[in-house]
């Protein structure tokens, strides 16, 4: 590929890529990204392929692997165009069907497509399902359009002319005013203001600037950045490539974690690809601007999301964050003026530029502009990506997009933030979301996880899950993060085995409150978020789990048992058979009995136990009724009288 | 370099731009306690005993004194109920480490720190890093280290390095705040391990 060397040329490829592609073109579109391979993709590419071939449309079909347009539940999505009829779950087997009916008949495979669970309605496209209308999907919108391994797709889309643009018609520092005049924040967690980060950077002195993507992605649960890095890396690198025009560096780097292989491998070949084509290397589209960009693969702390522990990590040297003043913009990689942001924040900056501040302010609420990318999981039925507007409320992203929780269970609170953040109860739901907004309800936007949690998560479980994560996650640096946090743990372990005492509750409290104010960086000083959010909301649980030892979601295995009601039981065997644990006794006609000291607390039985009988029965901060006598387990069965002594019973 | 004037405890106080908010109140004859810090290394801001309040730019905010640097008519507050609270729970937590360090106990009894409120840890080391800060930054051996992270970290020594450098040099010992014999103990083990191959009986 020849290199680019100046807009007129860009665009020139942009129409040579355009004539040969014919919009009226049969396309099939799988998503490639990681949450869909899992589910199958590879093999439905495989077979479309096969299928396409067999049928002899191998002239007519483009058939194309894409990034990830969001609605993992579902997956794996399947886009057939030009209609852009959208299927869901699509297996190899379904394959023969769709080449048959969609491509060669121009029919629709009801079958396969998504039916609206409240109307009963089906959805043809994309746009008819409320998961995705509800949506503003500015930046992973174009996933679904895009095989991330080649260029041309990105190109077709106008992609780097946002970066000739900058490069030729604005200087750095109006590159500069523009992002300020956005308002965009950054989109990694500390939603600091992006235009004013490039400011500091830009109006350091010295010869030599970094710019660095931090694509550390460390929550669990959460997979936003991944979706663009896997499905649009070039997006990122444009924005790149423009943050380095506008602050004065001409070195790079991409700092991804090692558990991203295929984010490493689209994003190592987007580069090669840009550099091929002249938007990387010396003088840019024969502009004059020389900048590089190197990948470094992260080794897996949590820690090294941390602007200040990445940079030492990127220079070879134990993640552990320094103290700031002074900021990365005045001395940060190798001691020069640095500028890192998260990668969606980078992918903004294309469509900033493009489509200028006014269009990017006209997203999201007074202080918080644009839209976000959440991933939302947990007890949810739509699990996936979401890109909202901010300034949309809670309860619109978990009912309108996410459908709610399945299982026609009651929702108990979803927790935003990450590991550190807070978790949200029911009569906050119908607050916009906002950097602000959650900050207020005690919980943080940190980089877009979103976990929803129902009436079965208990929450100082999911306090101590959490601060399990944190203490093995933190660097150990400063006493505040590394023993409090190991403290707090310790507690909330205690509490939910039964061993909580009265006073952990302030205790938790005031190491939490020396935790947040004193710990070095941002990992010590979000810590204590789950805990603090959990007191304030559910502290009615921490005061059941200490006070009655009884855990109100029967999610705490020590402070449960489960017990089968004698007077219920129908003898049916499956319990029994069912027990991971060996601990039922029965067997025909004879009643079950849950041996205590052999269950291990699993709730399988009570889980099978089938509805009609309703035997095994769950309790917490109760004693365990004793054993029915060897001698009375047989069941006398007549039918009719059997079930009228259950009624009574109950 | 030019001096900056800031208010420490309701004093007013000069000091040179680039120092910390640490050496401009001890310049000033105002104490901050410390553990982490030492005056031949470099600012650690592990410990973080050193929180003090400072109003800067409208905000206040709690940060480290020993690695903040002084600027123009920031307000500082070296004591306040917040801070001795904070000051209690960290002392707490480390006296769980070393409840008969003499540095820890002078803290305790300042800011009313029980011993006993966190269960007893196996370790006197409160990973300060004095000890290996010294040996890298003043006796430039880097012959102890520390590993892991959270609530696994620990210092240790390398053995291929300590096992030449530290018979005749043993600086670290009287540096740590909790137990010099703790430095010894850790590098002995360092050492027996090496030495074992030899099987000589190593007495401490």
């Amino acid at each position: 590929m020849p290199r680019i060397n100046s807009p007129a040329e860009l665009e020139r490829l942009r129409q040579e890529i355009l004539s040969k592609r014919d919009p009226d073109r049969a396309r099939v579109a799988v998503c490639a990204g990681a949450g869909c391979l899992a589910t199958g993709a590879e093999k439905v590419i495989a077979a479309f392929n096969a299928e396409i071939e067999k049928q002899g449309l191998s002239a007519e079909v483009t058939t194309k692997g894409t990034g990830c347009p969001g609605f993992c539940e579902r997956g794996p999505v399947v886009v057939v165009g030009p209609e852009e009829i959208c299927y869901l779950q699509v297996t190899p087997k379904d394959v023969p069907e769709i080449v048959t009916k969609t491509l060669k008949e121009k029919k629709v495979v009801e079958r396969l497509l998504y039916v609206d669970p409240a109307k009963k309605e089906k959805a043809v496209h994309e746009s008819d399902i409320p998961f995705y209308r509800n949506q503003e999907r500015n930046i992973i919108g174009n996933n679904i359009k895009i095989d991330p391994k080649c260029i041309d797709d990105y190109l077709a889309l106008g992609g780097y002319s946002a970066l000739a643009k900058a490069l030729f018609g604005m200087a750095p520092e109006q590159v500069v005013d523009e992002v300020k005049k956005s308002k965009l924040r950054g989109r990694g967690g500390g939603g600091f203001p992006t235009g004013v980060k490039w400011e500091a950077a830009r109006s350091t002195p010295g010869e030599t600037k970094y710019v660095i993507v931090n694509a550390d992605e460390g929550d669990p649960g959460a997979f936003m950045d991944r979706a663009v890095l896997e499905g649009n890396p070039h997006s990122i690198l444009e924005g790149l490539i423009i943050g380095a025009y506008a602050i004065g560096a001409h070195e790079g780097y991409v700092y991804v974690r090692q558990e991203y292989p295929l984010a490493l491998e689209n994003v190592s070949l987007a580069i090669r690809h840009a550099r091929e084509h002249g938007f990387l290397g010396k003088n840019i589209l024969g502009s004059g601007f020389d900048f590089t960009v190197k990948v470094h693969r992260g080794a897996g702390a949590f820690v090294c999301g941390e602007e200040t522990a990445l940079i030492l990590s990127l220079e070879g040297k134990p993640g552990e964050p320094k103290p700031r003043p002074p900021y990365p913009a005045a001395k940060g990689l190798w001691g020069r003026p640095t500028n890192i942001n998260n990668v969606e924040t980078w992918a903004n900056v294309p469509l900033i530029i493009n489509k200028g501040a006014d269009w990017f302010t006209g997203f999201g609420t007074e202080k918080s502009k644009g839209t976000k990318i959440f991933s939302l999981v947990g007890k949810i039925k739509n699990t996936g990506l979401v890109e909202v507007p901010m300034g949309v409320t809670l309860r619109d992203i978990v009912y309108k997009i996410g459908d709610g929780i399945p299982g026609g269970k009651k929702f108990k609170a979803v927790q935003t933030g990450g590991p550190a953040g807070g978790c949200i109860p029911e009569e906050h739901l119908d607050i916009a979301v906002d950097f602000d907004e959650l900050t207020k309800v005690g919980a943080i936007m940190g980089s877009g996880g979103m976990i929803v949690m129902d009436e079965d998560t208990c929450m100082v479980d999911v306090a101590r899950y959490f601060l399990n994560f944190l203490a093995q996650e933190s660097c150990g640096k400063c006493s505040p993060c590394r023993e409090g946090i190991k403290q707090m743990h310790r507690i909330l372990t205690d509490i939910t085995e039964g061993r909580g005492k009265e006073g952990d509750i302030e205790l938790l409290e005031e190491i939490a409150l020396s935790t947040r104010s004193a710990s070095l960086c941002g990992l010590g000083k979000s810590a204590p978020n789950p805990v603090l959010s959990t007191i304030r909301y559910f502290r009615h649980e921490y005061e059941a789990h200490i006070n009655e030892k009884r855990c109100p979601s029967y999610a705490c295995k020590e402070l449960v048992s489960y017990y089968i009601d004698p007077e219920a039981c129908g003898a049916c065997l499956l319990c029994m058979k069912r027990c991971t644990s060996d601990a039922i006794a029965g067997g025909r006609n004879l009643i079950h009995v849950v041996d205590q000291v052999k269950c291990n607390r699993c709730g399988t039985c009570f889980d099978v136990c089938p509805a009609k009988f309703g035997a095994v029965i769950r309790l917490s901060g109760e004693p365990v009724p004793g054993a029915i006598p060897e001698e009375l387990r047989v069941v006398v069965r007549k039918k009719a009288a059997k079930q009228e002594t259950a009624k009574e019973a109950r | 370099m030019s001096e900056v004037s800031l208010q420490i405890d309701g004093k007013a106080v000069t000091a040179a731009e680039g120092t910390t908010v640490l050496a401009a109140a001890q310049g000033a004859g105002i104490s901050i306690p410390t553990v982490c810090h030492h005056e031949k290394l470099e600012p650690f801001g592990g410990c973080r005993l050193c929180t003090v309040e400072v109003d800067a730019g409208g905000r206040t905010n709690l940060v480290a004194a020993c690695v903040y640097p002084v600027q123009q008519d920031i307000v500082v507050r070296t004591r306040s109920k917040q801070i001795d609270g904070i000051r209690k729970v960290l002392t707490e937590q480390l006296l769980a480490y070393a409840p008969e360090s003499e540095v820890l106990q002078k803290l305790a009894q300042e800011y009313q720190a029980k011993k006993d409120r966190f269960a007893r840890e196996a370790s006197f080391c409160i990973l300060c890093g004095l000890c290996v800060r010294y040996c890298a930054e003043v006796k430039k051996k880097d012959a102890v280290g520390f590993i892991d992270r959270g609530p696994s970290r620990e210092i240790s020594f390398i053995p291929e390095i300590a096992a030449k450098e530290c018979w005749d040099c043993k600086e670290c010992f009287p540096l740590c705040p909790t137990s010099a014999l703790q430095a010894a103990f850790v590098l002995m083990r360092s050492l027996t391990s090496l030495a074992s191959s030899n099987s000589e009986e190593v007495r401490i």
